[in-house]
């Protein structure tokens, strides 16, 4: 009794302190510590502190806006975190982790239109839609994305050239602006903030909702050919030649080629079944039947491979693999297969957890966009420079792409090729100079980055391969619907602020 | 007022100096920015501490810099606040040195309680309430780094100043606790026990031998910390010293006017 009569003694006198309720309310709110998270970039070469919150509802969205006007604080948007940079960092601000925000909302088998909250993962769509007859049109390398992160990034699969981007099947989504107002964007209403949004790296709000237009599929299987590239400018033939009768076309190149055997390789070819074609249709699109193996070579456990890949993450180790892969696909030359749609597109979920194989740095990738008639010669001379800086890449990809509607845009058509690079305190600094000398390159052959990869691009180059003009739109919408820059991450400060 | 945007792959460590305007902390202040930090200097003196940043953000070039705020660490209720500032500025935090230390002249046979409190608000509680901002936060991050300068004046109670003794033994005990709690989750603590500096505090000293000046002592501090030491002695040689007046017994140390 007598304790409470003091605290409340004590409080009074406290507040009769001069201070009034108004000048603490004017006070920025502090932000809970026991929300703050280490928050890394995918590929692990980089992390920092934010104040995580994992909203289930849009209604929790809206709050958790109005805490970041109280708090002084910025939103970054993240959704699985599959970029490989800073896209979806904030240090030490907000991050707002989309993945509770999972409901398939809508699925309609007749149509193939699906509806979904944005934090719902490619990997969840498919496996829904799948025993229909329905594939998503586009999917990455790996099925973890959620819908929201990879609209925002306007992530492309192996189908690229003919299919473009995941934005190409958006048919709608609803944005969570800044003002926590949620206004709803298609091609035909708001189609500004349609073709800003997507793309737009989370930058003009948060997609809550959307739905998309799947692709009729008429068997679980693929038809895959294996194809051998002696050269770079094989490669281009090839790609060439069977891109007419392909449905996914996806290089490897073999970072370690010298001479004429720069930028050799292989080829994957990958067929849809036409009607009919697949006798058991029912069978082969079955989700038992998509299942990764647990095993590889049907004995090692799946889980403990990026073990046994870690003493390979050198300049030997990978020279070794990349030599036996390819003399592999040599002797494997005109091999025919058939593969169901996982085993095919989710490769990189075939190990869990390889990026752990590079070691404590991790990894960075660098991927560039180039025009169809300069990406030969760029992507020799890309290969030699890393070689001759003896950082080689341990892993290429080579696609094929065209050109897309959206306002932030790495489409052209071309070429793009994604390398992955090993990060080590020691390499770092020649790391970094590489990149800078390939940016170069890359600008000189009028090529295009992919913010969802990036981790090294510097302002100039962000502006002079987007072009002066989209940026300023963009910007211009961003002032538009975010006024006091609510939204950031650190890869919005490092470009464009 | 904040620093460049990060860049993925060029990070560089971030500090906190707490009581940077002068002597050990100005000193380490200069150090942390020329081994590559970006240092907030936190310091009640507004235009010494401005001086200093200014100084140091001419000399540096590149990203890392000074920030400065200016703040009392009596001013208990500000320092949550200020702190989430400081880390939101800085954009990360490895390494927060605790050095504000107050040490009124003191005669003989004064008490004053004023004097006293003093002492115990900015030797100890200030600390408690930095360093107890910085514990959870590196808790969460699973690293960091917390140095506290604390003194050879920890190590007994002496006639002169009971006040200034209680509250340096006060903060080592402090340190060695969160040392105790925090290294179990990848964070180190690290007590330094400073001997006589050529600081402001020394003007008041009766008897100095063994001073070093504060670029020396923040050097070796800097040393102390990149080695990640549990607790030194400033210089070594003051570990002796303690050593053996830790071992004379109270009958006499009391008759000793030490």
């Amino acid at each position: 009794m007598n304790t409470k009569e003091r605290s409340k003694t004590t409080r009074e006198t406290s507040s009769g302190n001069g201070r009034t309720p108004d000048i603490v309310a004017s006070q920025p709110l502090l932000l809970p510590a026991e929300r703050l998270e280490t928050v890394a970039a995918w590929g692990g070469a980089t992390k920092s502190l934010s104040y995580v919150y994992r909203p289930s509802t849009v209604a929790q969205m809206q709050e958790i806006f109005a805490l970041a006007r109280r708090s002084g604080r910025s939103i970054g948007l993240r959704g699985a975190g599959q970029s490989y940079g800073d896209a979806a960092l904030n240090s030490e601000n907000i991050i707002l982790d989309s993945t509770r925000l999972n409901r398939i909302l809508d699925w309609n088998p007749e149509t193939g239109i699906i509806e979904a909250e944005a934090g719902a993962t490619i990997g969840q769509l498919w496996q829904y839609i799948l025993e229909d007859g329905w594939w998503p049109p586009i999917v990455s390398g790996t099925m973890k994305p959620t819908l929201g992160g990879a609209a925002g990034m306007n992530i492309h699969g192996k189908n690229a050239w003919k299919m473009g981007t995941i934005g190409d099947h958006i048919l709608e989504f609803d944005l969570l602006l800044a003002s926590g107002e949620i206004v709803t964007c298609s091609r035909q209403e708001q189609s500004d903030l349609f073709h800003a949004a997507i793309g737009g790296f989370g930058m003009l709000g948060c997609i809550t909702r959307m739905t998309m237009q799947m692709k009729r599929i008429y068997s679980g299987l693929l038809t895959v050919d294996a194809i051998v590239s002696r050269s770079m400018d094989q490669m281009l033939a090839q790609f060439d030649e069977h891109l007419p009768t392909s449905d996914y076309l996806v290089g490897w190149v073999d970072g370690f080629g010298r001479g004429k055997g720069l930028g050799r390789g292989q080829i994957h070819k990958a067929t849809y079944l036409p009607p009919g074609a697949d006798p058991y249709p029912s069978q082969t699109l079955r989700l038992d039947f998509q299942n990764l193996p647990e095993n590889v070579f049907g004995v090692l456990p799946r889980s403990i491979m990026w073990l046994l890949m870690r003493p390979f993450m050198n300049n030997l180790g990978a020279r070794f693999v990349n030599l036996g892969k390819y003399y592999a696909s040599v002797v494997g030359d005109g091999k025919r297969i058939q593969q169901s749609h996982a085993a095919f597109h989710f490769l990189l979920d075939y190990i869990p957890n390889w990026k752990w194989s590079y070691g404590r740095g991790g990894l960075i990738q660098y991927q560039s966009f180039i025009p169809t008639a300069n990406a030969g010669a760029a992507y020799k001379e890309i290969l030699a420079r890393c070689l001759q800086r003896g950082l080689p890449n341990y892993l290429g990809v080579l696609k094929k792409h065209k050109p897309d509607d959206f306002l932030i845009s790495y489409g052209l058509d071309g070429y793009s090729l994604a390398m992955d690079f090993r990060v080590t305190p020691r390499r770092l600094p020649e790391l970094l100079k590489l990149t800078r000398e390939l940016d170069e390159i890359v600008l000189q052959a009028n090529g295009r980055f992919y913010l969802a990869k990036d981790s090294v691009l510097r302002p100039a180059v962000f502006t002079a391969f987007l072009g002066e003009e989209p940026l300023n739109r963009f910007k211009q919408l961003k002032q538009q619907y975010d006024p006091d820059n609510i939204l950031q991450t650190n890869l919005w400060r490092r470009l464009v602020v | 007022m904040s620093l460049q945007p990060a860049r993925p792959l060029e990070q560089h460590p971030k500090a906190i100096v707490v009581g940077a305007s002068v002597g050990i902390g100005a000193a380490l202040v200069h150090e942390l920015a020329h081994a590559g930090y970006s240092v907030a200097a936190v310091a009640r003196r507004e235009t010494e501490l401005q001086q200093l940043a200014d100084t140091i953000n001419t000399a540096v070039s590149g990203p890392n810099r000074v920030l400065t705020y200016t703040h009392d660490v009596t001013d208990f209720d500000a320092i949550p606040g200020l702190f989430q500032t400081i880390t939101g500025d800085l954009g990360g935090l490895d390494l927060i040195i605790y050095n504000a230390g107050a040490m009124p002249a003191m005669t003989a046979d004064e008490y004053n309680f004023a004097k006293d409190k003093l002492m115990v608000d900015v030797n100890l509680l200030g600390a408690m309430a930095w360093l107890g901002e910085a514990a959870v936060r590196f808790t969460r991050a699973k690293k960091g780094q917390i140095a506290g300068i604390s003194s050879i004046a920890a190590d007994r109670g002496r006639r002169l100043n009971p006040g200034y003794n209680a509250s340096k033994a006060g903060f080592t005990t402090y340190l060695e606790a969160l040392r105790n709690r925090l290294s179990q989750h990848g964070v180190t603590v690290t007590t330094i026990k400073p001997g006589f500096v050529q600081t402001a505090m020394l003007d008041d000293a009766p008897r100095v031998f063994w001073v070093i000046s504060t670029s020396e002592a923040a050097r070796q501090i800097m040393r102390a910390i990149r080695h990640k030491r549990q607790s030194v002695y400033i210089p070594w040689r003051w570990g002796l010293v303690s050593r053996i007046i830790q071992m004379i017994p109270s009958f006499i140390f009391r008759r000793l006017n030490v």
